[in-house]
């Protein structure tokens, strides 16, 4: 049994689904039907391919026809297809020798009033499997070494974290940090909402177990100079003051670089006043207790967030004027605090009960409108705040000593450096991306994580689970060596490329890089087999395996159901 | 047109496409029988000249599911997706085809019901357009030409290229660090397109038959100066050459372009 013949004896299954398929599509006729598409040597029906009585069929079927490629006409490949694989690779047949045709939720699903349509476009979608499967060539993923060690870029609680959990494991950590000192946002917070516990606290006892760890090996007042290489051995330089102190080579990376609070300069007299200032300023000056003659306090909420220019929400800020309300008036009972909100957003159990335990506190809520929004003034040496209330329907004004502003977080500047080094995709505003929205803990490139407020808005408990998901995820590669993505990937002609470099460009996994004669080469384990290389290549010198152009064009043909026009 | 049914062609990304057309599957989202899907691990993977080769065999639609903006792995998918796809319609408006019978749509894998919507309106679309002037057995020969023309463009290696830096030109400027506009960048474009479109015209009517330069002129319905200052400039790329001279007029043919 040869893979490489010219022309493989394809099987087809097709599967009743039960009624799911069965009820819709004619069956019988649709095996008849594969029976005379070329290159089929065999077909038959089952009323489960997928189960285990039609698993051992079709890898009967495999050994007694000879089959050289599968087909399995039934449900969707992208819950079905690995099963149908492993019952190739039982039989002997490459896995990635079968090809499915989609006619249950393309087809039999879709269509259900109409059976002989269903019918026929079930015949296409066997057909153009088939065309595809006739095409197929075996694959061996290759298999990679994992270098142990790992960097964690960012000291802040989600860095930390992940730091702990890696090196509780056994990994040696490089823990590098631009300032002079760990912690990250949490060194200026006061207290954390929703448990009130102090910052502080909750930080030096994790930094303790840090500093004490024999595997973390820290590096303050640092940054990552360059990042070459890929998840087998990444190459690292550090750089401290403008010089490269430090050159190690490590096999996974965390990002965890956090994200800073909008200083929003202009907006609201910020800036102009020091009666005005945001939250994070508040957090200092309740720290070290500095509200002297402080007797009305007036927050705004949305502060340069939810606009035009940053449409987002910053998730922390609802929770932290309530929190921060509340330790106003505990701290007495003659400051009068106003927050003036657009929308409270108080998600989930602890921050609806905060909301509540802020208003019983005697803390006064006032909405604005969009096409409202509150008025800050300096009027004879006092901070004038006017806003519209459409509750009472009338302006509201308010003499405030000290006006906070609730302002987003927003991504650090030296995001995008990162994102170039490490190929990580950023949102528009840029925070780094996952790699879907369902593995929240994947990223674009292999062995590059990233958590914390450098993905988007979050609290300190929800950084520190990140940090710790993150590790988890970093840490699977000491019981398994990593596997190539599967059986798409992309392959260069060397004698085409011309070395235009656009390939290395466009690349989202960074898989491809000039070899000493400047000819792209890519990397099959960590090619994710997009294609936007070969759709893009000048010389069109790049197949995408398992995707090929003669794969496509065959499938295409057989959609319509001819040999190209001449 | 009674009794006319489009058949259509649907590419499908893995993780967006292909996962909300399975959605629509699940949920029992009925929608007509007039599309079959091709699964890409990526739209990125869609060469403008995939789909022309389709269309020159007579499809009468080809739809482009992918990841709406944040949906998907990466945000750069959707430039190379979209750059892509805006130099396949520029393709088809050049060749006279009709570049409705193309769509791009962006879906989040949740939106079930929108694909199917979105499946509908296309397929009725292209109802109201009747079948493609290249579909069946005889197919409009100058049209077929034309596709044929725009399909050879789409894999020239310098429209390739621009195509392919685009982006960074406009992002990073040129190797000068000069900024390039869009504007810029698209009127270059314009140019290169039109140029390299009449090449493979002449290319592909020479493959078929060697002829002078008045035949061509006649057949192309081109200006003669204009087909001779292509004739001359393809001399140079080694595209075509003087086969015989029939009177005082050479007759030319189309050379096996080295790959």
């Amino acid at each position: 049994m040869s893979a490489e013949s010219s022309s493989p004896r394809v099987g087809v299954f097709v599967c009743r689904c039960g009624v799911d398929i069965g009820d819709v599509i004619d069956v019988p006729a649709l095996v008849e039907y594969a029976k005379k598409v070329q290159g089929v040597a065999y077909a038959t029906e089952d009323s489960f391919a997928c189960s285990t009585s039609g698993l051992e069929k079709i890898e009967d079927a495999i050994k007694r026809h000879n089959l050289e490629r599968l087909v399995v006409a039934a449900c969707t490949p992208r819950t079905h297809e690995a099963i149908f694989q492993s019952a190739c690779e039982r039989s002997g047949l490459n896995k990635y020798l079968v090809e499915m045709a989609n006619i249950r939720e393309q087809c039999s699903w879709v269509h259900r009033d109409d059976s002989q349509a269903a019918t026929e476009k079930a015949k296409d979608l066997v057909r153009m499997a088939v065309a595809k499967a006739r095409l197929l060539q075996p694959w061996k993923e290759p298999e990679i070494k994992v270098n142990p060690n790992i960097l964690v870029v960012g000291g802040g609680v989600s860095g930390l974290s992940s730091a702990l959990s890696l090196a509780d494991l056994g990994f040696k950590i490089y823990l590098v940090e631009k300032e002079a000192e760990l912690g990250g946002m949490l060194k200026s917070l006061h207290k954390l909402s929703p448990t009130m516990r102090d910052s502080s606290e909750s930080l030096e006892s994790m930094l303790r177990l840090v500093e004490q760890n024999p595997n973390i090996e820290i590096h303050t007042s640092s940054r990552v100079k360059s990042v070459e290489g890929a998840i087998s051995n990444f190459e690292v330089e550090i750089e401290s003051d403008g010089k490269v102190v430090e050159r190690f080579n490590v096999g996974r990376i965390i990002v965890a670089i956090g994200a800073e609070i909008l200083k929003p300069h202009g907006l609201y007299g910020y800036g102009h006043d020091k009666r005005i200032i945001t939250q994070l300023d508040l957090e200092e000056k309740l720290k070290n207790n500095d509200l002297k003659g402080v007797g009305t306090v007036v927050m705004i909420q949305c502060a340069g967030s939810r606009n035009d220019e940053r449409p987002y929400c910053s998730r922390i800020c609802c929770n932290t004027a309530l929190k921060n309300a509340q330790i106003l008036r505990e701290l007495s009972p003659d400051i009068d605090v106003y927050i003036i909100y657009k929308d409270l957003i108080t998600y989930g159990v602890e921050s609806s009960a905060l909301e509540l335990n802020t208003k019983r506190r005697g803390v006064k809520l006032i909405r604005y409108r969009d096409e409202s929004p509150p008025e800050v003034a300096i009027e004879d040496g006092s901070v004038v705040v006017k806003v519209f209330s459409p509750t009472i329907n009338e302006e509201m004004t308010f003499r405030a000593d000290l006006v906070v502003l609730s302002t987003p977080l927003v991504p650090r500047g030296e995001a995008s450096e990162l994102a170039k080094m490490l190929k990580l995709p950023q949102d528009p505003f840029g925070f780094f991306k996952e790699a879907h929205q369902l593995s929240p803990l994947d990223f674009a490139t292999e062995g590059v994580y990233v958590c914390g407020t450098a993905r988007a808005p979050k609290d300190a408990v929800e950084s520190i689970s990140e940090g710790l998901g993150v590790g988890s995820k970093a840490a699977e590669y000491k019981f398994s060596r990593i596997r190539g993505r599967g059986a798409a990937f992309a392959e260069i002609n060397e004698k085409k490329c011309s070395g235009c470099g656009i390939c290395i460009e466009l690349c989202p996994y960074n898989a491809i890089r000039k070899d000493e004669i400047g000819i792209s080469r890519t990397d099959s384990a960590l090619c994710g087999g997009c294609g936007v290389c070969a759709a893009s290549c000048p010389e069109r010198a790049i197949t995408i395996h398992h995707f090929t152009d003669d794969q496509l064009e065959a499938q295409l043909l057989a959609a319509i159901d001819r040999r190209p026009r001449k | 047109m009674t009794g006319y049914e489009p058949r259509l062609i649907g590419f499908l990304c893995n993780c967006c496409g292909y996962a909300v057309a399975d959605l629509a599957g699940i949920s029992r989202i009925q929608y007509p029988p007039n599309i079959r899907f091709l699964r890409l691990m990526c739209c990125r993977r869609l060469d403008p000249s995939l789909v022309l080769g389709i269309l020159s065999e007579g499809i009468d639609g080809v739809m482009i599911t992918t990841c709406s903006l944040g949906g998907c792995n990466f945000i750069k998918n959707h430039e190379q997706v979209e750059k892509k796809f805006l130099f396949m319609k520029r393709l088809l408006e050049k060749a006279g085809f009709e570049s409705e019978r193309v769509t791009l749509e962006y879906l989040f894998a949740s939106e079930g019901r929108k694909f199917a919507d979105q499946v509908d309106s296309f397929i009725e679309r292209v109802r109201g357009l009747g079948p493609s002037p290249l579909s069946g057995d005889s197919p409009d020969q100058d049209l077929l030409l034309n596709i044929r023309a725009a399909k050879a463009v789409a894999e020239n290696y310098r429209m390739r290229a621009l195509v392919g830096k685009e982006e960074k030109l406009v992002k990073e400027g040129n190797v000068y660090g000069e900024p390039v506009t869009q504007e810029e960048l698209d009127t270059v474009m314009d140019d290169a397109v039109e140029n390299e479109y009449v090449h493979q015209k002449i290319r592909l009517t020479l493959l078929e038959e060697p002829a002078s330069v008045k035949k061509l002129s006649e057949k192309l319905g081109i200006d003669s100066k204009k087909v001779l200052e292509h004739i001359v400039a393809m001399r140079q790329l080694g595209w075509v050459d003087v086969k015989e001279i029939l009177g005082s007029s050479p007759i030319y043919t189309a050379l096996e372009v080295p790959e």
